[in-house]
């Protein structure tokens, strides 16, 4: 069934039992990724990402709803997922420490079903893909964090999942570390194009970097969801540039740009001027009804005896589409990861 | 882009279907890949050489020089040697089997066991056979040392028999061991403090440092209950087959009944895992690290 989506959810609600009140940490959601696409849900602790992933694998029953994954029933066909997906999440520290990385990736090749040479030779490519080749034969706990994560990677690799599910696999990793994490699972992707990865993550880079689209979830309900292009364009309407002059226009400044047809806004913003203590130049960010003003607002500047010595268009991050829809930023989480 | 390779199947709905005979291997090799990381950590930590081979034959031998004090027969020193060496499995299935579960969960590895593509059951008796192998090798170097320090003599005049009775006696206590791998975890806490509320009542009643048959009608209890009563009180009967001291029942009855503990354990053991399963899905505290 080549069409059949290799995520697809009704509905599907998970509430915790808790005092005093149950805890929803999902609250009916629907969802369809389709197969060889790369899904991100993006949202603070507590949106409920972790209990999507957790039903999804079948590691949680849903109250409510129905989910399947490459079209199996995440309640009744569990063994069949089992063996078509796998998972990572971040800070994981599973395994034997008195293991090395080969052994422990060879013994969790076993729990996969390789056979026993099939799943040395796996663990060997494994090994030199993610660049431990220098780490093969030390133990386990002896690894750093970024290290033990690659580990982790790897054993997410080594039955060749068809739906891969990565839980913050970044969390704790420094910026190189990271990176190198995003690349591999990219070179993943390119591997075999039927491959499917759902990431959950609340690194904007990260979901941007990896994902063809994005879902927006916040206390358990999906808020958005589309490409990245999408969901910025789906909170600004208007264009917004950022110009940079030589000096302030005569005759009225700034406001004489802020009067024109089809400026909505001008402001100074003088402090994203490199230079801006040295010479008098200035920035303004510029909001108009379509691009179309552009035109007016240049020529205006000239007249006044401005030059325009920068030029760009601004494109709202993924975190302003985020705030827009939440109504608050990463930082000012309220949820809890026990909910989720 | 060759890298990472490519899957074999041509559709997750055909990587899906296993035969029954891939099914049966791949719950095999669980079991071996399980079983590896407790037979390695024998060269791994050799820290075990002194805490679990010198400081039980130090137990062993404070009952040596009691036995000896109260003149009691010779027998008495093979006895408590054996028991001592059967300490070694009733730990092994506390402390490794029943609370591995709890330990599994905190490190995260059971989420991941239950996404596998196996039976728990596999990893169960992974952890069952690796701590076997581990537990047999601390055991016989306890026999060794206490029977060449201290003169034990043994009759054995059926020694495959006896081979069979331990191997059997294995069987319902580690099948135990599966089933309060599944009730600790359940337990929580509590379970820790059961375990260590049962060491000592399984060291009097399974008859460790004396004949079973001394306790009196007690003894028809740990028949009931305890293969490793059961268990030892026939290897003492098959290795001390000249002593004068008898069993509670005789061997064939005993071998019977440890037959039929095997069963009802490692029947309970599935059960228990299957509830747990449940639960685990149905409440989401059993697996999730932090809840």
């Amino acid at each position: 069934m080549p069409d059949e989506p290799a995520i697809h959810a009704r509905g599907v609600t998970r509430v915790y039992k808790a005092k005093p009140d149950p805890v929803t940490a999902l609250g009916g959601v629907d969802l369809d990724v389709q197969s060889g696409e790369y899904f991100g849900l993006l949202g603070p602790n507590g949106a409920g990402k972790t209990t999507l992933i957790k039903i999804l694998t079948t590691l949680l029953l849903p109250t409510a709803g129905t989910a399947k994954v490459a079209g199996f029933d995440v309640v009744t066909e569990t063994a069949k997922i089992r063996r078509v997906i796998n998972m990572v999440s971040g800070g994981e520290q599973s395994g034997y420490g008195l293991l090395t990385t080969r052994e422990q990736l060879w013994m969790f090749s076993q729990f996969y079903g390789l056979a026993n040479r099939q799943g040395w030779r796996k663990v060997d490519e494994l090994i030199e893909i993610t660049g431990l080749t220098g780490q093969k034969d030390q133990k386990v706990r002896t690894l750093s964090t970024g290290q033990r994560q690659k580990l982790n990677f790897a054993r997410g690799m080594l039955n060749d999942p068809w739906v891969l599910f990565l839980d913050e696999p970044t969390l704790g990793l420094d910026v190189a570390a990271a990176r190198d994490l995003r690349e591999h699972t990219l070179s993943w992707k390119a591997a075999a194009p039927g491959r499917t990865l759902l990431l959950t993550t609340h690194y904007m880079v990260e979901a941007e970097q990896l994902c063809d689209r994005i879902a927006i979830v916040d206390r358990g309900k999906i808020l958005a969801l589309g490409t990245p292009a999408e969901l910025r364009r789906r909170v600004q309407a208007e264009s917004i540039f950022r110009i940079e002059l030589d000096r302030l226009p005569h005759n009225g400044g700034i406001n004489v740009i802020g009067d024109l047809p089809g400026v909505l806004s001008a402001v100074r913003v003088d402090e994203e001027v490199a230079d801006g203590a040295a010479s008098d130049r200035v920035a303004l960010k510029v909001a108009l009804a379509d691009d179309s003003a552009l035109t007016s607002v240049v020529t205006a500047v000239a007249e006044r005896g401005s030059h325009l010595v920068g030029l760009a268009k601004s494109e709202p991050s993924l975190e302003d589409v985020f705030v827009e829809l939440v109504g608050r930023g990463f930082g000012d989480e309220d949820g809890e990861e026990s909910a989720s | 882009m060759s890298r990472y390779g490519s899957t074999t199947a041509k559709n997750p709905r055909e990587a899906a279907e296993w035969s029954a005979g891939r099914v049966i291997r791949s719950n095999l090799r669980a079991v071996v890949g399980r079983a590896y990381p407790r037979v390695i950590s024998l060269a791994r930590e050799p820290s075990w050489l002194f805490f679990e081979i010198f400081l039980p034959f130090l137990a062993v031998s404070a009952f040596v020089f009691v036995y000896r004090a109260l003149d009691a027969p010779e027998d008495f020193i093979g006895f408590v040697v054996l028991g001592g060496a059967m300490t070694a499995f009733w730990l092994n299935v506390v402390w490794m089997m029943a609370a591995q579960f709890y330990w599994e969960k905190d490190q995260g590895n059971l989420e991941l066991y239950f996404t596998a593509p196996m039976h728990l059951m596999s990893i169960l008796a992974g952890m069952a056979i690796g701590g076997l192998v581990l537990t047999s090798s601390r055991a016989l170097a306890v026999i060794g040392i206490g029977s060449l320090v201290y003169g034990v003599t043994y009759d054995v005049q059926q020694p495959f028999l006896l081979a069979g009775v331990f191997l059997l006696t294995m069987i319902p206590l580690y099948g135990m061991g599966m089933l309060f791998a599944s009730l600790f975890l359940l337990w929580g806490r509590e379970a820790f403090h059961l375990a260590e509320l049962l060491q000592e009542p399984i060291y009097f009643l399974g008859g460790i440092n004396f004949p079973l048959r001394a306790i009196g009608p007690l003894a028809g209890v740990v028949m009931a209950t305890l293969p490793l009563g059961v268990g030892l009180d026939a290897m003492r009967q098959l290795a001390f087959a000249d002593s004068g001291v008898q069993g509670v029942l005789p061997v064939g009855t005993e071998v019977g009944i440890l037959a039929a503990m095997a069963v009802v354990f490692l029947a309970a053991a599935r059960m228990a895992l299957g509830y747990l399963e449940l639960l685990a899905r149905r409440e989401g505290r059993l697996t999730l690290r932090w809840q």
